[in-house]
């Protein structure tokens, strides 16, 4: 185990690398307008991005093994049609995760896989 | 406007407070006071990468290697910073910690909410990053203070921050003009997930999608243009 004054030198190089890589671009385009292809890429980006989190947030699911995944993938499809459905972020966002800590605590989905 | 920032932040209070009480409970487990928990979080600020320091710690890791570790589960967020040059442009004094504070989840509120009319807008996004950056320090502690006290059964709270990534795509796809940088994202995930798995897949795929779009770019332009 790491010593608590090496675990606070730790703390102290993450924070500066996290720091410099969330600085990078506003400090490297404080003088120079970015060229053209990263216009485009700053505006057309984001959507790119809050798609790839959404998904990402799926990565350690284990889809071979018992619920294979059922809990999470139901409750986000209960999430985009409640959405679609009422557009109130409030509601889809609560009422999937109510859904989501159901489902995984009342072991429905294993039940319906009869396992 | 506090108010408005808060109502805006709620899925996020509750995704750091659950994933912040997980992080001081094992930091606290790892043999290590209290106090450490939220301080990192306090500095840090960067959920991944955290929970990740736990077991660099226990490894007992060098500070190369910290900082390396650090720089690869943190590139994404100089893409994030291009995004928004022009809404942080004009912050003054508070460009600072507004660039600080910039998490997934600010960045994801952030461009996507608009400050209400009458509203300072750097104000509006400062007072939002402040907020997650509160829950999250919050969280922290509580884990490190109490998380042995807490009932087991909050798992599965940190799914709001999975459906609130998804209530976004879902708001930004049906107003998106170009339905394309959507699909190249879900393509490099795809990929990325089953070149590198999951550990470094966003960092991939967020490098993944640059390239495609820049690949895509007329196509991109026209559905624009149109």
């Amino acid at each position: 185990m790491t010593s608590l004054g090496e675990a606070l030198l730790v703390t102290v190089v993450m924070t500066a690398v996290t720091v410099a890589t969330r600085a990078f671009p506003f400090v490297f385009f404080r003088k120079r307008k970015p060229p053209a292809a990263l216009l485009f890429v700053r505006d057309s980006i984001p959507p790119a991005v809050m798609t790839l989190l959404a998904l990402s947030s799926f990565k350690d699911v284990r889809w071979t093994r018992a619920p294979y995944g059922l809990p999470e993938l139901l409750a986000g499809l209960v999430v985009a049609l409640l959405h679609l459905w009422k557009r109130n972020p409030f509601l889809s966002i609560f009422g999937g995760t109510a859904f989501y800590m159901a489902l995984t605590r009342l072991g429905v989905v294993r039940v319906i896989l009869g396992g | 406007m506090l108010r408005k920032a808060f109502r805006v932040t709620v899925p996020v209070l509750l995704g750091y407070l659950a994933i912040g009480i997980a992080f001081g409970l094992l930091l606290r487990n790892a043999g290590y006071p209290w106090w450490l928990a939220p301080v990192m979080s306090a500095l840090v600020y960067a959920g991944a990468l955290q929970y990740l320091a736990i077991g660099l710690l226990a490894a007992h890791a060098s500070l190369w290697e910290a900082a390396l570790l650090a720089l690869v589960v943190n590139a994404r967020h100089m893409v994030y910073g291009l995004s928004l040059l022009d809404r942080y442009g004009r912050a003054g004094w508070r460009k600072l910690y507004l660039i600080f504070a910039l998490t997934d989840e600010t960045y994801a509120l952030v461009t996507s909410t608009e400050a209400p009319g009458g509203v300072d807008p750097t104000g509006f996004y400062a007072t939002i990053s402040l907020l997650n950056h509160s829950y999250w320090v919050a969280g922290s502690a509580i884990g490190a203070i109490a998380g042995s006290l807490i009932p087991y059964n909050m798992t599965g709270l940190d799914f709001a921050l999975t459906a609130l990534f998804i209530v976004l795509v879902v708001e930004q796809f049906g107003s998106a003009t170009s339905k394309l940088p959507f699909l190249l994202a879900a393509l490099s995930a795809a990929g990325a997930y089953f070149l590198v798995g999951p550990k470094n897949m966003l960092l991939v795929s967020i490098a993944g999608s640059v390239v495609l779009l820049l690949l895509f770019r007329k196509e991109v332009a026209r559905d624009v243009a149109r």
